[in-house]
C-alpha cells in the first residue's frame, strides 16, 4: 500500500459511504438489496451507529481499562428520554434529543461518582447492578410512561418530514453516519488529549498514575461521563432509526453485545471496535434471517438447533475470538504478519501460575 | 401481622436462593478473581436438567434434583477445565469467555427446549400450604431455607475442617503465596467451580419448584442479584454472603409491598435492592467483610 | 559447585524492564547474601527464581533446569521462600499457617517449636494479629517445617526492633548449618555475621559477586556497589 493510500483511506472510505445511498450497486451474500435501497441503507445505518457506540463503549473498555456491564443503561437513557420528552413533554426532536443525550450525561456522571468508589471487578459488579434497576424499570412501566415490554413509538407529529417514512431512509442513514465521524473524533481527540494520556496510564498501571500525584478517580469518571453521553446521543439515533423505544435496549444483553462487538474487533485500537460493531451487528441480522430461514427449519436438530439461535452462534464465536484471537481481527494483520515472519519467535517466557 | 410473616418467609426462601447462586460466586470470585458470567447459566442448566429429569425422565423430585445438582456440577468443573484454566494468564479474558458462555448456554436452552416458562412438576407434599402465625405459608420457602442451610453448614465444614478448605481460604487472601507453600492451587480452583456449581444447579432446580416452572432467563435473572449479593457480603466470604442474602430477599420483598403511588409496585423491591447497594458501597466502599479487591 | 545458578535472568513486568541480566551462584553451604540499594531488583530476581513473575534466562537448581517450572513445582524440588511481605495469610491461624506448608509426611515440628518456642503458644491466634516479628517467625518456619534443599528469605529482618532483628539471624545462621540459605537484606551488619558469598546488583544486572566479608571489609566498593560506607551498617546485628 502506498503512503498516501494509507493515511487517506479513512477519507475516502468516508467518502464512500456518503455517497453509498446514491449507488445501485448489488453485494450478494452481503445485502439483500442493491446498496442504495432502503432495506440495505437500514442495515448499514444499524451497523455504523453500532460501531460507534462500541468506539464509545471502548473509551472506557480500552482506553481507561474501565470493565462497565452497565453501558446500556446510558444508551437506553437518551433513548428513552428523547422518546419521551416528544411524547409527554410535546418538545420537538432537537430540543428533546439535546435534553435526552443530556439526561444520559447527568445520569452518567452521578452513577459514575458512586460505582467508581470501587475499584477493579466491583466496579463491574456496580455498574451491572444500576443498569439493572434502569432495565427492570424500563419494563416495569412505571406510571405508563415507559409502555413496558412494549415500549413507546417515537411521535411523527414532532419529527421533521424529512426522517420519516421509507423513502427517506437515506437522511437516517446519513444521521447514523455523522454520530459515527462524530464518536470517531471525539475519541480520538480525547485519546490523544493530555487526559487521554493519563487514562491510558490507568489502564497500564493505576498505581503509578498515583504516584505522579493525579487523582484517577477523576479521569476515570471523566471518560465514564464522556462515554456515557456519547451512548446517550447514540440512543437518539437509535430512536430515529428504529422509530421508537423498546427495553431490550436497556438489558445486560445490550451491554455484553457492546462487550462483544469491541473484543471481537480489537479493544483499545482505532478502528477495533468500530469494525466488531459493525461485523456484529451484520451477522446478528443475517444470522437472525437465516434463523428464519426454510433451509434451516429443515436441517436435523443437532444443527438445526444451534442454527436458529444467533446468540449461541454469537456467543461461540466470541469464546472463540477471546481464545484464538487476542487482541480481537484489529491485531489480525500484524499476527499474520509475524506468523510468516521466518523464527521471529519471542523466547519462551514461563508465565507465573496464581499471580496477577 | 400474617402478611409481615408471610413477607417475612417468601423473603427468607428467596434470600435462600440468591444464596445458593451467590455463594459459589462469592468462593470462585475470592479464590481465583474470575467474575463468572456463567454461574447463571449454571443455574439453568440444573433447572432445566431437574425439569426433563422429572418430566421425561419420569424420576421422583428429590431424584431429579440430584440429577440436576450433578448435571450442573459437571457442567462447572467442565467450563473450569477447558474454558477458565487455559486463561490463567489473562484474567480479563477469562471473565470474557464467561460472558461467552453465559450467552450461548441461555440461548442453547432456549433452542431446545423454546422460550417460553414450562411448568415445573411439583410433588403434593411440597406444594401445599402451611399456617405459621396465622399466615399461609407455601411449603417450598421452607424447602429452600433448608437447602440453604444444609448448603451453609456443608461449605463451612468443608472450609474449616479440609484441608481443601484450608487452601481455599488461603487463596481467598494470596492466591500466589499458596503456590509459593508448593501447592497447586489449580485444583482448588477446579473443586470451587465444582462446589459453585453445584449450589448454583441446586438452586436451579429448587427455583423450578419456587417459581412453579422454568424458563431460559431464569439464571441470569438472579445473577444479578447474586452479584449485588457478592459484593455486599464481602468476595470469598460464605457468611458474608448468607447475611447478605437473607438481607437483600427481605429488603426485596417487603420493598415490593410498600407500593407507592406512580410506581408499579413489583418495581420498588428490586430498585429498593441497588438503592441499598449504592448507600452501602458509600458508606463502606470495601463491602461489609472489607474485602472486596 | 553452585546449588543455584542463575544466567541472564530478565524480567518483565507491564512492559518495564526490571531485570536485564542477573547472574547469580548460590553456594551449596552457608548463607549467600543478595544485596543492592534499594530498586536494584534483589526482590524481583527472588521472584523469578520462584516462578511468581514471568521471566527468561536460565535458572538452574541442583544441576537441574527450573526457568519454566511453575511455582508450586520449583517449591516441591525443595525451595523454601520467606517473601518480603512475610506472606503470612492473616485470616488464617498461626497453625493454620503451618499446617498449609507441610509438605514432608514428617514436618518437623519439633526443631520449629524449639526454635521459635511463642508459636507453640500462640499456635490458635489468628497470624494477623501477631506482632511483625511473630510473623516473620511464622515465614520461616514454614520454610523449616520440610526437608528443603535452599531456603529463601527476603529481607527478613526488615522493619524488625534490633533485639527481635538478633533472634532471626541466630535462627538463620542456625538454619545455615544444616540447610544453605539464600539472603536478600539490607542490615550489612547481620550480613558480615552470617553470610560467607554474596552478589551484588544494580539496576537491574549484577555489578558484584564474591565473599561477602571481603567486600564489606573494602570501604570503597562498598560505598560504590552499596552506597553505604560500612561503619553506617544499621545496628542490630552489631548490638550483640
Amino acid at each position: 500500500m502506498t503512503a498516501p493510500l494509507k493515511r487517506w483511506w479513512p477519507l475516502a472510505l468516508l467518502l464512500a459511504l456518503t455517497a453509498a445511498p446514491y449507488s445501485a450497486l448489488p453485494l450478494p451474500g452481503l445485502l439483500d438489496g442493491p446498496l442504495g435501497s432502503p432495506g440495505s441503507l437500514q442495515l448499514i445505518a444499524l451497523c455504523l451507529l453500532y460501531g460507534g457506540l462500541a468506539t464509545g463503549y471502548d473509551l472506557l473498555l480500552g482506553r481507561t481499562g474501565l470493565l462497565s456491564f452497565g453501558h446500556a443503561l446510558y444508551f437506553a437513557t437518551g433513548l428513552y428520554a428523547t422518546d419521551l420528552a416528544m411524547l409527554d413533554l410535546d418538545l420537538d426532536l432537537v430540543p428533546a434529543a439535546v435534553f435526552g443525550t443530556a439526561c444520559s450525561t447527568v445520569l452518567a456522571l452521578a452513577l459514575g461518582s458512586v460505582s467508581l468508589r470501587v475499584t477493579g471487578i466491583g466496579f463491574s459488579m456496580v455498574t451491572l447492578a444500576f443498569a439493572q434497576a434502569g432495565a427492570i424499570l424500563v419494563q416495569r412501566n412505571p406510571g405508563g410512561r415507559t409502555g413496558g415490554e412494549e415500549g413507546r413509538s417515537a411521535p411523527a407529529q414532532h419529527l421533521p418530514d424529512a426522517l420519516v417514512g421509507i423513502q427517506n431512509t437515506a437522511n437516517l442513514y446519513w444521521i447514523a453516519l455523522a454520530y459515527l465521524v462524530l464518536t470517531l473524533a471525539v475519541v480520538h481527540w480525547t485519546t490523544s488529549s493530555p487526559t487521554g494520556r493519563v487514562w491510558a496510564g490507568i489502564r497500564e498501571n493505576e498505581r503509578r498514575v498515583e504516584v505522579l500525584g493525579l487523582r484517577p478517580y477523576g479521569f476515570k469518571l471523566l471518560a465514564f461521563t464522556v462515554s456515557g453521553t456519547l451512548a446517550g446521543a447514540g440512543g437518539v439515533v437509535h430512536l430515529l432509526l428504529t422509530g421508537g423505544a423498546t427495553p431490550q435496549a436497556a438489558g445486560s444483553d445490550a451491554t455484553l453485545a457492546l462487550l462483544v462487538m469491541v473484543v471481537l474487533g480489537g479493544s483499545g485500537t482505532r478502528w477495533g471496535p468500530l469494525l466488531g460493531g459493525v461485523l456484529y451487528t451484520w451477522a446478528a441480522h443475517r444470522l437472525g434471517d437465516l434463523a428464519n430461514s426454510a433451509t434451516v427449519a429443515d436441517l436435523p436438530p443437532v444443527l438445526r438447533v444451534p442454527l436458529s439461535q444467533p446468540l449461541f452462534l454469537l456467543g461461540t464465536l466470541f469464546v472463540a475470538v477471546v481464545y484464538l484471537l487476542p487482541g480481537g481481527l484489529a491485531k489480525l494483520p500484524a499476527r499474520l504478519r509475524a506468523g510468516r515472519a521466518p523464527a521471529a519467535a519471542a523466547p519462551a517466557t514461563a508465565l507465573p501460575e496464581g499471580a496477577a | 401481622m400474617s402478611t409481615v410473616v408471610l413477607l417475612a418467609c417468601t423473603g427468607l426462601g428467596l434470600g435462600a436462593l440468591y444464596f445458593l447462586v451467590a455463594s459459589g460466586l462469592s468462593l470462585v470470585f475470592g479464590l481465583m478473581d474470575v467474575l463468572n458470567f456463567a454461574h447463571g447459566a449454571l443455574l439453568s442448566v440444573g433447572a432445566y436438567a431437574a425439569w426433563w429429569a422429572a418430566t421425561d425422565g419420569h424420576l421422583g423430585f428429590w431424584l431429579a434434583v440430584a440429577f440436576g445438582t450433578v448435571v450442573g456440577t459437571a457442567a462447572s468443573v467442565l467450563l473450569e477445565l477447558v474454558l477458565i484454566r487455559p486463561l490463567y494468564a489473562r484474567p480479563r479474558d477469562q471473565i470474557l469467555a464467561t460472558v461467552g458462555v453465559g450467552l450461548a448456554l441461555p440461548a442453547l436452552l432456549m433452542g431446545i427446549w423454546g422460550s417460553d416458562a414450562r411448568p415445573f412438576p411439583q410433588p403434593a407434599a411440597l406444594s401445599g400450604t402451611v399456617d405459621l402465625l396465622g399466615a399461609t405459608v407455601p411449603v417450598n420457602r421452607f424447602v429452600l431455607v433448608a437447602a440453604a442451610l444444609a448448603v451453609l453448614l456443608l461449605l463451612r465444614l468443608f472450609l474449616a475442617r479440609t484441608r481443601y478448605g484450608l487452601i481455599v481460604r488461603a487463596g481467598v487472601e494470596d492466591r500466589a503465596m499458596v503456590t509459593a507453600l508448593g501447592i497447586d492451587v489449580r485444583r482448588a480452583f477446579t473443586l470451587v467451580f465444582a462446589i459453585g456449581g453445584a449450589a448454583a444447579s441446586l438452586g436451579g432446580a429448587l427455583a423450578g419448584l419456587y417459581f412453579g416452572s422454568v424458563n431460559p432467563s431464569q439464571g441470569t435473572g438472579l445473577l444479578v442479584f447474586a452479584f449485588v449479593v457478592v459484593v455486599m457480603g464481602g468476595t470469598g466470604s460464605v457468611t458474608g454472603a448468607a447475611v447478605a442474602s437473607v438481607g437483600v430477599g427481605l429488603v426485596q420483598q417487603f420493598a415490593n409491598y410498600a407500593a407507592v403511588p406512580g410506581l408499579g409496585a413489583a418495581g420498588l423491591g428490586d430498585l429498593s435492592v441497588v438503592v441499598l447497594l449504592a448507600v452501602l458501597l458509600l458508606v463502606k466502599p470495601r463491602g461489609l467483610t472489607g474485602r472486596l479487591a | 559447585m553452585s546449588l543455584l545458578t542463575v544466567r541472564d535472568l530478565r524480567v518483565v513486568i507491564d512492559g518495564l524492564h526490571i531485570l536485564h541480566g542477573v547472574e547469580l551462584d548460590v553456594a551449596a553451604t552457608g548463607v549467600t547474601a543478595l544485596l543492592g540499594r534499594n530498586g536494584a531488583g534483589k526482590t524481583t530476581t527472588v521472584k523469578a527464581v520462584m516462578g511468581l513473575v514471568p521471566r527468561t534466562g536460565a535458572i538452574t537448581f541442583d544441576g537441574a533446569d527450573i526457568t519454566g517450572l511453575p511455582t508450586h513445582r520449583v517449591v516441591r524440588r525443595g525451595i523454601g521462600y520467606a517473601p518480603e511481605d512475610r506472606g503470612v495469610f492473616a485470616h488464617l491461624s498461626v497453625a493454620e499457617n503451618l499446617r498449609l506448608a507441610e509438605r514432608d509426611p514428617n514436618p518437623a515440628y519439633d526443631l520449629v517449636f524449639e526454635l521459635f518456642p511463642e508459636l507453640k503458644q500462640r499456635h490458635r491466634q489468628p497470624a494477623g494479629t501477631l506482632s511483625g516479628g511473630q510473623q516473620q517467625m511464622v515465614a520461616i518456619a514454614r520454610t523449616l517445617l520440610n526437608g528443603n534443599r535452599l531456603v529463601i528469605a527476603d529481607e527478613p529482618t526488615k522493619g524488625l526492633a534490633p533485639k527481635i532483628v538478633t533472634e532471626v539471624a541466630d535462627v538463620l545462621a542456625r538454619a545455615a548449618a544444616s540447610v544453605p540459605v539464600l539472603l536478600v537484606e539490607q542490615n550489612l551488619a547481620l550480613v558480615r555475621r552470617i553470610a560467607g558469598r554474596c552478589a551484588v546488583l544494580a539496576d537491574g544486572r549484577t555489578a558484584h559477586q564474591g565473599d561477602a566479608g571481603a567486600l564489606l571489609a573494602d570501604a570503597d566498593a562498598a560505598r560504590r556497589l552499596l552506597g553505604v560506607g560500612t561503619h553506617h551498617a544499621t545496628p542490630g546485628g552489631d548490638s550483640r
